[in-house]
């Protein structure tokens, strides 16, 4: 019987869904907790899992963590090459770009000055986004360069991964965006998220709401594209409907789907775990 | 049907009841029905379970 190991620290919906259908598909889960971990990092034995499927809710931690598991023999999922791309929003537009996936325009920074000379040349309506961060937080619409300059300012007092300034153009666009997945190289499924009263940002996690989105073979291959970009074997995708068609803002390689599973109907989770199985048995 | 054993574990901060699942995982998150606030379970032995504090969210978080 294969050995998984769900690399996890908050237990979400989706660390129940995904447990319970890797035992149902025969795997013996070993559920490690990296609150309650350590490894010896001189240790000479390989780790006692065939495959480890990373869960963690913090990007850093799943970096660590993925790097040290692959170090000692198990093969991640996703792996740590696809989860330091998909988790830094400057990482992901340089793969986007080299594949030729359509992603909006977008400078980068590391001063002040400059990230306004970029932001002017940009054009406004611009949003400063943090390279890492999720759910919408820290996303600020620059509107103007008074306004930016405030904003910019801000972040001069925040860690300083918050001075690597990723300046994109905001996209007109109807007030939702799409979450697409891709597992394996199959497009699985995709939802609208709307956004919530009062907010700009469609991230569910902010009370977004979520409607099933039709399928398109533009959706179709942007997202297998976009996948395919990062290596990943599973992935959430995040397209806004701009006035030139789509285009791809963010991936997402360790992604939520409690919503999507819920008005779709599609078994996510599922088919996450036997993609998985299909791998390892190759 | 069998049904879940459901443990109870004291509020931190309110001293009130939890009612935790039997199954379940350290590191899902459970609320108290009398003061709201959320807590993670950090291990479960028999019929005691601790919990701990929930960093509400880290820098870092999501997907």
């Amino acid at each position: 019987m294969a050995k998984m190991a769900i690399v996890y620290d908050i237990v979400r919906q989706e660390e129940k869904m995904l447990t319970k259908e890797a035992s149902e598909r025969g795997f013996e889960v070993a559920m490690l907790n990296l609150d309650h971990a350590y490894f010896n990092l001189s240790s000479k034995d390989n780790l006692p899992y065939d495959v480890a499927l990373q869960r963690s809710i913090s990007y850093f931690r799943s970096l660590h963590s993925t790097k040290v598991l692959e170090d000692f023999g198990v093969r991640v999922i996703n792996s740590f090459y696809t989860t330091l791309i998909s988790g830094n929003k400057l990482f992901t537009t340089l793969a986007l770009e080299k594949a030729g996936v359509p992603t909006p325009k977008t400078f980068l920074a590391f001063s002040e000055e400059q990230a306004i000379k970029a932001t002017n040349e940009l054009g406004y309506p611009a949003v400063l986004k943090p390279v890492v961060g999720s759910w919408g937080r820290l996303v600020s619409a620059l509107n103007d360069e008074e306004s930016a300059k405030a904003i910019l300012e801000s972040r001069k007092f925040m860690h300083p991964l918050y001075q690597i300034y990723y300046v994109q153009k905001r996209i007109s666009r109807p007030p939702r965006d799409i979450r697409s997945y891709v597992i394996g190289d199959q497009y699985v499924t995709a939802i609208y998220r709307y956004s919530p009263p009062g907010d700009w940002r469609t991230n569910t996690a902010i009370s977004g709401r979520a409607e099933p989105c039709p399928k398109s073979k533009e959706l179709e291959e942007l997202s297998i594209k976009a996948a395919k970009a990062v290596n990943a074997e599973y992935i959430g995708v995040d397209f806004m409907e701009s006035q030139n068609g789509l285009v791809v803002h963010e991936v997402n390689s360790s992604t939520e789907f409690k919503n999507t599973v819920r008005v779709t109907g599609v078994n996510i989770p599922k088919l996450i775990v036997d993609h998985i199985y299909s791998l390892i048995k190759r | 049907m069998s049904k879940t054993k459901v443990i109870i574990a004291v509020c931190p901060q309110c001293e009130g009841n939890i009612e935790v699942p039997g199954d379940a995982i350290p590191g899902e998150v459970v609320s108290c029905p009398d003061c709201g606030a959320t807590f993670e379970v950090d291990a479960i032995d028999g019929d005691k379970v601790s919990l701990k504090q929930i960093e509400t969210q880290g820098e870092d978080w999501g997907e």
